[in-house]
C-alpha cells in the first residue's frame, strides 16, 4: 500500500475540477490524480500512491546521491554520515 | 525504467556492503518500520549479505497488519449487507476477522469489491445510486491524502451515498510507543521513504532528540536500503543522533504541503488501537465533526455493538513490534500460511509474517 513506483506523466487534463494526469509506469499506462502536485508538467517523474502523485522525483538530488554513492570508498574513521 | 533500474544494481549493492562492512565495528540493531521494505530486503536477499553483527528487525509499518480486529469485523458485519457496496484495497480482504474475512463475505454473496484507488470507490458510487458505497480507508500517511480527498469529493460531487470506515495511523507514535516499551531493543531506525514523501521528516527531529537515536529517511530499492542502512550505522559508529535523508530524490524536510493540508482539513488526531499492541495515545486520524455524513461508523450505529475474538496461537504482536520474529512462531508455516491465515501479519504484502513464508524464510532448526 505505502509502495510508490516512479511513473512518467504523458499527459495532463481535468476530470471534475480535479487536476489529472496519464502516467506511464515503464509500459503500463494508469491515470492518476495530481491535485498535490500542483507544479506537475509533462515528461516530470512522480511517486504515485493508491492513484494520487505525491512527490516529483528531483534529477538534481538523484544525479548528486548516485554520484555520492558511487564515489566513496570504504570509509575506515571517517564515520558520520555525509548529509 | 528510470529512477528504478540504477537503484537496483547488484555492483553499486555489493560495493554499499563492502562500505557497510568496513564502518561497522560493533553490533548494531536496526528497525525498519515500514512492511514494503521488510519485503524488498527479503526479495533482494540482502538479509542475507548484510554484517552478521547487524540485527534488522521488521516493524509495525504495515497498514492491514496494524487495523484492529474490531474494524475488521465492522467491515465485514457492513459487507454483509445487502444495500452496501464494499471497496477496499485488495490487501484487507483476506485478513481474518474473529469468524471469517471479506473474500468469505464475497463468497456468500456480498458485494465487497476491490479498488485501486479511493477515487474508483467514488465512481463506484455514482454509478449506484441506490446502494451506500463504503470505501475502508485505512493506512498510513500514505494513504491519508488519497482517503481524505475521496471524502472532499464525495462532498463536493453530491455524493451521498458514500461513506469511509477509517482506520488510519501514523508513524511518529509508533516509534515513541516502540522506545519507551521495556521490551523492544532498538538504536535506530530507518523510517518509511513514502510516508515521507508526504509528511517531510521534520516531524521525527524530535524523537531523535528525545531518543538520542538515528533516525534515517530510506527509500525501497536495494540501493537505496543499505544507503540507509549505511547512514544510520556510520551515525551509530559516530555516537551521532538526529535525521538523516538517504531518500533525497523524492524526500523534503516539509514534505508535500498541498497533501498535508487536505489531510488536515478532513482528519483530526485521535487515540486509535493497533492489531497486535494496544491503544496508542494520538496515533492516528480519525474525521472531523463536519465529515460526520461520510463516517459508516455513525451512519450504520448497530456496529457499535461488535464483539472480537483473535486467534490465541497467533504472536503478530510481538512481530509488529520486533520483538519476535515470524520463524519463532509455532504456527508459523503450519497452523498460519498465507492460505490460512491467523494473523494479519501473515496476509499483506507488507506484512513481515508473509514475507518469511514468501521468500523461504522457514526456520532451519
Amino acid at each position: 500500500m505505502c509502495l510508490g513506483i516512479p511513473a512518467k506523466v504523458i499527459e495532463l487534463y481535468e476530470n471534475k475540477g480535479m487536476k489529472m494526469a496519464k502516467v506511464d509506469f515503464g509500459g503500463v499506462v494508469k491515470e492518476a490524480c495530481m491535485e498535490y502536485l500542483p507544479e506537475v508538467k509533462l515528461g516530470d517523474y512522480t511517486l504515485v500512491h493508491v492513484g494520487f502523485g505525491l512527490s516529483i522525483i528531483d534529477e538534481q538530488e538523484a544525479l548528486e546521491t548516485m554520484d555520492l554513492l558511487k564515489q566513496i570508498e570504504a570509509f575506515g574513521d571517517e564515520a558520520a554520515p555525509a548529509d | 525504467m528510470k529512477y528504478l533500474d540504477e537503484y537496483r544494481d547488484a555492483d553499486l549493492t555489493r560495493k554499499l556492503l563492502a562500505d557497510l562492512a568496513a564502518v561497522q565495528t560493533r553490533p548494531w540493531t536496526l528497525m525498519e518500520v515500514c512492511g514494503g521494505q521488510t519485503h524488498s530486503i527479503l526479495r533482494s536477499g540482502l538479509d542475507q549479505l548484510l554484517p552478521a553483527e547487524l540485527t534488522l528487525v521488521h516493524g509495525p509499518g504495515c497498514p492491514v497488519c496494524v487495523t484492529p480486529l474490531e474494524l475488521v469485523d465492522k467491515a465485514i458485519t457492513l459487507a454483509s449487507r445487502p444495500e452496501v457496496i464494499f471497496t477496499s484495497y485488495g490487501d484487507m480482504l483476506r485478513v481474518p476477522g474473529s469468524g471469517r474475512d471479506l473474500f468469505s463475505v464475497r463468497a456468500a454473496g456480498g458485494d465487497v469489491r476491490i479498488v485501486y484507488s479511493p477515487l474508483d470507490a467514488l465512481e463506484i458510487a455514482r454509478r449506484n445510486p441506490e446502494k451506500t458505497v463504503v470505501f475502508f480507508a485505512i493506512g498510513f500517511e500514505t494513504t491519508a491524502p488519497a482517503n481524505a480527498m475521496a471524502v472532499l469529493q464525495a462532498q463536493a460531487q453530491g455524493l451521498e451515498n458514500f461513506a469511509v470506515l477509517v482506520s488510519h495511523v501514523t508513524v511518529p507514535a509508533a516509534i515513541s510507543a516502540l522506545m519507551d516499551s521495556p521490551d523492544v531493543q532498538v538504536d535506530g531506525f530507518l523510517a518509511a521513504g513514502h510516508v515521507c514523501t508526504v509528511m517531510g521528516f521534520r516531524e521525527y527531529e524530535p524523537l531523535a532528540e528525545k531518543y538520542q537515536i538515528p533516525i534515517v529517511v530510506t527509500g525501497f530499492e536495494p540501493v537505496d536500503l543499505v544507503h540507509g542502512i549505511l547512514d544510520c550505522v556510520r551515525a551509530l559508529e559516530a555516537g551521532q543522533h538526529g535525521v538523516w535523508n538517504a531518500y533525497a530524490r523524492s524526500v523534503s524536510r516539509d514534505g508535500n504541503r498541498p497533501a498535508q493540508k487536505v489531510i488536515a482539513q478532513v482528519f483530526e488526531m485521535t487515540d486509535r488501537a493497533w492489531r497486535g499492541i494496544g491503544v496508542l495515545p494520538q496515533s492516528g486520524y480519525r474525521l472531523r465533526e463536519e465529515f460526520a455524513a461520510y463516517d459508516a461508523e455513525l451512519r450504520f450505529p448497530e456496529l457499535q455493538a461488535i464483539e472480537t475474538k483473535e486467534s490465541p496461537l497467533c504472536i503478530s504482536g510481538l512481530v509488529l513490534q520486533g520483538i519476535r520474529k515470524p520463524v519463532e512462531c509455532p504456527a508459523f508455516g503450519r497452523e498460519c500460511t498465507p492460505q490460512t491465515p491467523l494473523g494479519a501479519t501473515m496476509v499483506s504484502s507488507e506484512g513481515a509474517c508473509a514475507a518469511y513464508f514468501r521468500y523461504g524464510k522457514i526456520n532451519s532448526s
